[in-house]
């Protein structure tokens, strides 16, 4: 196919003397989404493990989801954490104008809300475990817990983060590191909160209708 | 919340104690003190010569990626090396205890090993050769490779690379851990649900599995995530899409596999994790527990794994075709489309493992036709392979008689793989030793593209070419050790030997047996020619340097900057014209031009931070192993810790100015004049050694 080539060798240009490099925030970013595809991942696995679990004889005559989650106590995370997603995009705001209180301020509402958030899973794990339902319950209450702290592991290293970009941010500004790592992290909280979705919709209203 | 433990624990140690050290092992104690002395010596030869600085700079800290990818094909061919001595004991085993009347050695009532500690061997076995020998040696050319075939500098993130090396590291020094401290798993490479449940494998061998293989799919998630993003990010201005050369397109492939399956693999480890340190049920017999869960989330990575470490072995196999046809490669655009078309594939047949779990005809009949169905892209690249050879100016270097030998074994183990797809053959051979024989087969294709391209690409990163002579010597060796090996296991799996016995009842079985262990002796004849070619290599070095394009019929990019390869890559980088660019060049006379002038390059620097963090996630993976709760903590906190500092660190690399890329060039240049004037290791008609070179005239016309 390429006997014949299409380029004359005469005027081909063999060298790229100007040397365009590449965009590093943007390939950096490339590879963080590539991260959360496969972090995306082991949360559709974990779904597909809470699907298999979540029979009834899953909770081995055992408590089952209907009798123990609260959707309107946990609606009340999900406010908190959708209101820490809306507070970092205005956060993101500030950057654009390259504003650094502007940003500051917005993460670090992100960061307080992502704390209630965090509290109140904290809360309702124990109130289960004093109810007798932990993770050695049954492969349904397994399922569930493993799933539901699966996703709050990730609200705890996303606030690590974030109070890390704060430090950050005051010390160094906006540099290329932090620009990236900001527009990465963002990318991060979003989809905590896609995820959170799901786990809200099958874990939590499912789980108290059935 | 934990799990009571079935013997001692303390809370500085946790489960280590001096028993759990096999001092007293008739086959393990001797060899400590072997790998001890070993590395007594090792420590002691750096020292002498001084070299502690230079590993230091040049090798631990490095973020190149060539540096990074040999040393990949390193921890590759040593682990090979290890696995290969585990399947020798297996077979050493089975010929052994072969019949009632056999005898017993070291307390084993036949053979030479007890069924704990073979069970620990063969699953040992396994593992490392799928997670620790195949797929760092593929890691390990796709790091070296793909970079340079786009013509890019480095990865996309050099450090990143490092820390995927160091990782994948720690996986292999944990499961060498496991040898002489405390005992490894013996529940087979994938695992028995509920036999690896806390109740029924109390000891630390399962727990030492899971972390094992959680560092190895971080490592590779890690890597893969890199190569993608090289290969979308960092290409040279001018390579389209389709200009791409084949092997990165078989690794980008590859590795969109791997970073969407190996998350599978690390969330059903960690379910098992789960239920033997929290006590929960997943995996359990009771309480709710799904046993066909686990084999399923295994098998969702397994089957899409065993695609991951092929399709780069297809890829390497279409860069040394073409080049000793010294055709183009025949069918590129279909070559690219089978390859995601088996990515894809690959995601819908994992049920293919376990028909016998008995979900019923329709769901079999789904997995099964879905298996089938990657025959038909795996089939056009065999066509592809076969058409770039016709006709072509063939050369049986021994690079390609590798590749044809992996032609070869694809065939038989695609055959068998498609008899295996059918239910109703499936339910008569499944967990028999054609199983083994067939994946076996499969996974060779797999060693053999890896030494073919062990000497394709050895000149280019190393400067000098192997000893072809020797090189066929060990091929030769390898394949009459596979024919000796596995035509007898396929017969056996016919006659209904089941896989994993470590003692073998019927007697009958015996001439088969000692069939086999005549061809792994033959394997080990060609361990022993592999060293004597590395030696005769080494030593020949001189003689055999090469100039950058090592075979003269060279296609792709890499081809066109130095042999060795500068650590700068290309002095300019490339503007990409022509598919295969280098043979375009050269058809055009183009290949000896140069750029007109340089320009300052920028790279990354050094850093010892990657190697720390890799160090500590073996110090977490073996504190949890041993269930040390304050190692973990500490461990996990330091990792943490380094993370953050890094990054507030950054790396702003450096700068190469212009004067001295000039400088260095014209070193290189002059080198490369030297070998030309020189006498060139191949001169065109080929050498009159005996199956050296068999050119043939072409009669066509076209
Ligand atoms: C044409 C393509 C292939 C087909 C149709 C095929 C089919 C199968 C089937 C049906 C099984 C299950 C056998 C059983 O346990 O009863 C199997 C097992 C296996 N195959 Fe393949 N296969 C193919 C390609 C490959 C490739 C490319 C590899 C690896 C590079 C591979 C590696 C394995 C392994 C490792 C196992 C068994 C694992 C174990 O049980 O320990 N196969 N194959
Ligand atoms: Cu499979």
């Amino acid at each position: 196919m390429s006997a014949h080539s299409s380029t004359d060798p005469k005027t081909a240009v063999l060298w790229d003397t100007h040397d365009h490099g590449h965009d590093v925030i943007s390939t950096r970013t490339f590879g963080f989404f590539l991260y959360l595809l496969s972090d995306g991942m082991i949360f559709a696995t974990l779904f597909a493990a809470y699907g298999v679990l979540s029979y009834s004889h899953s909770y081995a005559a055992g408590p089952t989801p209907a009798s123990f989650v609260h959707p309107w106590y946990t609606f009340l995370q999900t406010v908190a954490l959708f209101l820490s997603v809306l507070a970092y995009g205005m956060g993101m705001g500030g950057l654009k104008r390259g504003s650094k209180s502007g940003l500051l301020s917005g993460l670090l509402a992100a960061f307080v809300l992502g704390v209630v958030f965090l509290g109140l899973d904290i809360h309702d794990m124990m109130d289960l475990a004093d109810h007798g339902i932990t993770i050695m319950t049954s492969g349904g209450t397994s399922a569930f817990i493993f799933l539901t702290q699966t996703h709050a592991a990730h609200i705890f290293f996303g606030l690590v983060w974030i109070a890390v970009m704060i430090l950050q941010v005051m010390i160094q500004g906006f540099t290329t590191d932090t620009v990236g790592r900001l527009l990465s992290l963002r990318m991060f909280w979003h989809m905590q909160a896609i995820i959170w979705v799901f786990v809200y919709i099958f874990v939590y209203l499912w789980g108290y209708m059935s | 919340m934990l799990v009571p433990l079935a013997g001692g624990w303390n809370p500085l140690l946790g489960r280590l104690a001096l028993d759990q050290i096999p001092y007293n092992n008739p086959i393990l104690a001797p060899l400590f003190v072997v790998v001890a002395l070993g590395a007594l010596a090792l420590i002691a030869l750096i020292t002498y010569y001084h070299k502690w600085g230079y590993l230091w700079k040049e090798w631990l800290t490095t973020v190149d990626h060539k540096k990074l990818g040999v040393m990949y094909i390193i921890i590759g061919l040593v682990m090979l090396f290890r696995g290969f001595v585990d399947g020798l004991m297996i077979r050493t085993q089975q010929v052994w205890a072969n019949g009632p009347d056999s005898s017993g050695v070291f307390g084993a009532v036949h053979g030479y090993l007890t069924p704990f500690h073979f069970g620990q061997v063969y699953s040992a076995h396994g593992l490392i050769m799928i997670l620790l020998a195949a797929t760092p040696l593929l890691v390990g050319f796709m790091n070296i490779i793909v970079p340079i075939q786009v013509g890019a500098r480095d990865m996309a993130y050099p450090y990143l690379n490092a820390l995927g090396l160091w990782i994948t590291a720690a996986g292999a020094a944990l499961i060498m851990a496991s040898l002489f401290i405390g005992d490894f798993s013996h529940n087979g490479w994938f695992g028995y649900a509920p036999l690896f449940e806390i109740q029924y494998s109390p000891g630390v061998g399962v727990d030492y599995w899971i972390w094992t293989l959680e560092l190895l799919a971080l490592g590779t998630s890690l890597g893969g995530i890199n190569i993608i993003a090289t290969i979308v990010k960092m290409r040279a201005p001018g390579m389209s899409w389709f200009k791409l050369p084949i092997f990165t397109w078989a690794s980008l492939s590859a590795n969109i596999i791997a970073l969407t399956s190996f998350p599978a693999l690390q969330l059903a480890l960690a379910l098992v994790a789960s239920d033997r340190y929290l006590g929960s049920h997943f995996f359990t017999a009771g309480l709710g527990g799904n046993l066909m869960l686990y084999t399923n989330l295994f098998w969702i990575w397994g089957h899409p794994e065993v695609y991951f470490v092929i399709l780069p072995a297809f890829g390497m196999m279409s860069e040394i075709f073409p080049v000793f046809s010294e055709k183009p490669l025949f069918g590129y655009i279909t070559m690219v489309a089978a390859s995601f078309a088996i990515a894809g594939v690959s995601w819908l047949v994992w049920l293919h493992h376990f028909f016998t779990m008995g979900a019923g005809p329709e769901v079999n009949s789904f997995f099964s036709i879905a298996t089938m169905l990657v025959g038909i892209p795996t089939g056009v690249k065999v066509f592809n392979w076969a058409f770039t050879m016709y006709r072509g100016r063939l050369t049986f270097s021994a690079a390609m008689l590798w590749a044809i030998g992996a032609l070869f074994l694809l065939l038989v183990g695609g055959l068998t793989g498609m008899m295996l797809a059918i239910p109703a053959i499936n339910y008569m051979v499944h967990n028999s030793v054609f199983v083994v024989a067939h994946f076996h087969s499969m996974l060779l294709v797999i060693v053999y593209a890896v030494f073919g391209s062990v000497i394709f690409w050895f000149p280019k990163v190393f400067g000098f070419k192997l000893d072809e002579y020797w090189a066929k010597v060990m091929f030769w060796l390898f394949s009459a050790g596979t024919v000796g090996v596995f035509v007898p296991m396929y017969m056996l799996g016919f006659m209904g030997e089941t896989r994993r016995l470590d003692y073998v009842f019927n007697t009958a079985w015996h001439p088969y047996l000692v069939a086999e262990e005549i061809g792994i002796f033959l394997y080990c004849l060609s361990v022993v020619a592999f060293f004597v070619l590395l030696y005769v290599s080494i030593r020949d070095r001189v003689k055999n340097q090469v100039g950058q394009d090592a075979w003269g019929t060279s296609r792709s990019l890499e081809w066109l900057t130095h042999s060795p390869v500068p650590f700068y890559n290309f002095a300019v980088i490339p503007h990409i014209n022509e598919r295969d660019e280098v043979a375009w060049r050269r058809q055009h006379g183009l290949v000896q031009k140069q750029p007109e002038k340089y320009l300052d390059i920028h790279m990354p620097n050094n850093t010892g931070m990657a190697l720390y963090i890799g160090a500590l996630t073996f110090v977490l993976a073996f504190a949890l192993t041993w269930r040390i709760w304050w190692l973990c903590l500490g461990s996990l906190v330091a990792i943490i810790a380094l993370m953050i500092v890094r990054s507030f660190q950054g790396d702003a690399g450096y700068i190469i100015p212009a004067a001295e890329v000039e400088r260095m060039e014209k070193e290189a240049l002059a080198r490369e004049a030297r070998i030309q004037t020189g006498a060139h290791p191949l001169p065109a008609g080929g050498r009159p050694v005996p199956g050296e070179a068999i050119a043939y005239e072409r009669q066509d016309k076209l």
